[in-house]
């Protein structure tokens, strides 16, 4: 189906099952009861996730296929995000344009950031979209803040022009919206204790989300994602054979920073301010961890890997010290405190610690991220019928 | 070729598909019953404090939740009352705001703008938080500031000191109580003049982004006034550690004073280089190098040590005023964590409770009905004497202390001096200088 074979049209089906189920799948716990605090059920980390699943995938088409580690994607996300919140002040609050002209301006952008960085490879690659990435934050932060906004950022005003939409009605702020369906907009549905959130933002983003999942597996069984395997494998016996590597990796560099384009375009559709810190190295930092953590060069796994962060970054950050003590509340209270005390620097503020371990754990125990896991319990429960199956479609991470 | 029928009921089928998806759009309008954002049903109400809780500002962002902690606690009829006893309304009866126990959610807003729109969205959206309030930076405060009013909830400022937070960005759903760049220059450019004379030429270094702009102009602006004249204005990452090689054309340029345009470690670092390059034993133009700092903070005087002794500088607040409501707070604050309070403490404890004395006397979590009660409210007994919320632009309007670093500190908390109280009337300004839209207030849902 769609041009895939089986497995993928499976893998396909299963994603878009659980992105479009996921109000439900991530509100586990009853409204209110102690384990409430784990629910990710809520639309602004639903689309988090999936916004940031695509920003991983599309880092994964580079780092992933051709094996140059980017350390300057964050750029892109931001450029994108830039490129939308003017739409979004010129143009309308459809966040169409402002989706597609992030995109073209990202891809604009890579193209020439990739046409200087790929010159080089290894190292030297990486440190130089670093280069491009911390002047670009720099650029954002206070050189261009006129365009930017500076430290404060940008966002839409009640004066801007708009020139393609109506007048506000008075007292009115702008929304961002889609033909007149704001991205805010929510329908709630009490079942009992439980109460499912259905975000009209977020089932916008898990459409592209699953538009770009569905164009990176076209990407990766495509004889241009073999070139770039190949370019992976060995660019010297590249060149030998007469091949010109170089064109193949700056479309996996300009189609990646697309990607990420689109993530910034898709983070400003539904939640309109931008500020510069979206382009600080730490971001670029965080995609690279995402992909290794849920395990690149895999379809899923820089999906799965940003989930994960992003999910510790919201849920594991808010538990402070009065959510331990209510947790452990039953303990004697000697016992109760010592507990807290321990359990307490690895959550709240200490949530980077956690995620430190973690990834320390992944790196040296499952060298193919979160994927590899899984398929090492699905190994388990079908040992038997192992010599049937087709082997593991993925191969494990630099 | 293909060959389309088109039949009676095809028509009638796809007509019938393409109605249910057009009306599939109006089940999202079905709005909950509630009249506002997240209106609290039952016997609790929940804040949400969102606080720099790593990055450059985590000790701001410590000091802010002991306040809050401690400001709930009194909410609640726990401790010793603090504040509320010197309060000037006495709508707060320690039970609760409105008869509900406050109760209060944590987040990190790691100073991004990004982080803390997160944060804050979780809290509004999962925690069902009414309130939301902290901050240590202009940038996160504009940014969550906005959230709130799209979100139709209302957004207390913590530490923001960039005139933008109540200017050009200022929102009806947000309100501060900190004062700004502006009532700093305007504070301090009399005290200035009074003590170096009217006809300094100062150099300004400036922290590379929106706060340090706004912050160099009013400093500028108030001191040209008097008569000063700016010699040269230089812009410094914010990044930046050293600044020896911007110290060092300072003496060259004929300046007499240098001004530092700097927070937090940047102040720390730039302040220590200049001591260190002897500026301050300099003789310029017959008259001795002076350094000033605009916005001081204890935090930041300890970090410097020595180096800040005699240097003037600005301040909201300072544990060692001597009125009821600074000796009430820093007594509470004092006795359950041992050491004073810091300023951005101190207006976050303060914001606290004007927000809950502000939902009592309108009688209702409303954001709109809080707003209004804020507006034009004026209070005394919270440590800044008598203030007003101006409800032109929803800032605070307090006297202004205009501080010196200590000579003889007696204790690692006593670094700074009160050298004068400025009164309200002369960091007044008119709203309107600023430009910005206030808008009407939001109250969600």
């Amino acid at each position: 189906m769609f041009g895939l074979t089986k497995k993928d049209t499976g893998l396909l089906i299963v994603v878009a099952i659980l992105t479009l189920l996921a109000p439900f799948i991530l509100n586990p716990f009853p409204e209110g009861s102690a384990m409430a605090q784990f629910n990710a059920g809520y639309p602004d980390l639903m689309q988090r996730f999936v916004i940031f699943g695509i920003f991983a995938i599309g880092f994964n088409i580079l780092f992933g296929l051709t094996g140059y580690l980017s350390f300057g994607h964050a750029a892109f996300l931001g450029v994108g995000s830039y490129a939308a919140i003017w739409m979004m002040k010129l143009l309308t609050m459809n966040v169409l344009p402002a989706i597609i002209i992030s995109v073209l301006v990202a891809g604009l952008f890579s193209l020439a950031v990739g046409w200087i960085s790929l010159r080089r490879s290894g190292i030297y690659f990486s440190i130089l979209t670093l280069a491009f990435a911390q002047m670009s934050y720099a650029l954002a932060y206070s050189v261009l803040t006129p365009i930017t906004g500076g430290e404060t950022g940008l966002q839409p005003k009640v004066d801007d022009p708009r020139i393609l939409d109506a007048a506000l009605a008075e007292g009115a702020t702008p929304k961002a919206n889609i033909f007149g369906l704001q991205m805010g907009q929510s329908f709630d549905l009490q079942l009992g204790g439980w109460l499912f959130t259905f975000n009209a933002g977020y089932y916008l983003a898990a459409v592209v989300m699953l538009l770009a999942f569905y164009l990176s597996i076209r990407i990766f069984r495509s004889p241009f994602g073999m070139m770039l395997r190949a370019v992976k494998s060995n660019q010297q016996r590249l060149n030998y054979t007469g091949l010109n590597p170089k064109p193949y990796t700056l479309a996996a560099f300009v189609i990646s920073g697309m990607y990420a384009g689109l993530a910034g375009g898709l983070l400003v559709a539904m939640d309109t301010q931008v500020g510069p810190e979206r382009m600080f190295w730490t971001a670029s930092g965080e995609v690279v961890l995402m992909t290794i953590l849920g395990g690149a060069a895999t379809l899923i796994g820089p999906v799965l890997g940003a989930g994960l962060i992003k999910y510790m970054e919201n849920i594991l950050s808010k538990i402070n010290k009065d959510v331990l003590h209510q947790w452990f509340a039953f303990l004697p209270d000697g016992l109760e405190d010592f507990i807290v005390a321990i359990v307490y620097p690895f959550v709240g503020k200490g949530w980077h610690l956690t995620l430190g371990l973690i990834f320390m754990a992944v790196v040296i125990f499952l060298p193919g991220g979160l994927v590899e896991a899984g398929q090492r319990i699905a190994r388990l429960f079908r040992r038997k019928t192992q010599d049937k199956t087709t082997p593991a479609k993925t191969e494990p991470a630099e | 070729m293909t060959k389309t029928d088109v039949t009676r009921r095809g028509v009638i089928r796809s007509g019938a598909v393409a109605g249910a998806g057009l009306a599939v759009p109006t089940i999202f309008t079905a709005q909950s019953a509630a009249a506002f954002t997240n209106e609290p049903t039952g016997g609790t109400v929940t804040l949400g404090f969102n606080v720099p809780q790593t990055g450059p500002y985590a000790d701001e962002g410590a000091d802010e939740l002991r306040a809050y902690e401690l400001a709930v606690e009194h909410l609640n009829g726990g401790g010793d009352g603090g504040m509320l006893n010197t309060f000037s309304s006495k709508a707060l009866q320690g039970n609760g705001i409105l008869g509900k126990k406050v109760e209060y959610v944590t987040g990190d807003t790691q100073t991004k703008s990004d982080a803390a729109r997160a944060s804050a969205k979780s809290m509004i959206e999962k925690d069902g938080a009414i309130m939301i309030t902290g901050g240590s930076s202009s940038g996160v405060a504009v940014a969550v500031q906005a959230l709130c009013q799209e979100a139709g909830v209302i957004f207390m400022a913590g530490l923001t000191h960039s005139n933008d937070t109540t200017g050009k960005d200022k929102k009806a759903n947000g309100f501060r109580h900190f004062f700004n760049s502006y009532m700093s220059g305007a504070a301090l450019a009399p005290i200035l003049a009074a003590n170096y004379g009217k006809d300094r030429r100062a150099y300004h270094l400036t922290a590379d982004y929106n706060w340090g702009y706004t912050t160099e102009e009013a400093v500028r602006t108030s001191t040209e006034a008097m008569g000063w004249e700016t010699v040269n204005a230089v812009k410094t990452p914010l990044t930046q550690t050293d600044f020896s090689s911007y110290i060092a054309p300072v003496l060259q340029s004929g300046a007499d004073v240098l001004v530092l345009n700097h927070y937090g470690g940047n102040m720390v670092n730039s302040l220590t280089n200049a001591v260190q390059f002897g500026l301050r034993d300099k003789q310029v133009n017959g008259k001795n190098f002076e350094i000033v700092v605009p916005l001081y903070s204890r935090l930041m005087a300890k970090g410097a040590g020595a180096n800040v002794k005699g240097i003037y500088g600005s301040t909201n607040w300072h544990w060692t005023l001597q009125d009821e409501g600074s000796k009430a707070f820093v007594k509470s604050f004092g006795t359950k964590y041992g050491f004073p309070p810091s300023q951005a403490a101190h207006t976050c404890y303060v914001q606290a409770l004007l927000y809950a004395d502000a939902v009592t006397r309108a009688n209702s979590f409303n954001p709109c009905a809080v707003a209004e009660a804020l507006e034009g409210f004026q209070f005394d007994g919270m440590g800044n004497g008598p203030t007003l919320y101006r409800a032109a632009d929803h800032q605070c309007f307090k006297d202004v202390l205009v501080v010196k670093g200590k000579e003889n500190p007696t204790s690692e908390f006593d670094l700074l001096e009160i050298v004068e109280i400025t009164p309200v009337g002369q960091v007044t300004y008119d709203p309107s200088i600023f430009g910005g839209n206030l808008g009407t207030c939001n109250p969600g849902a």
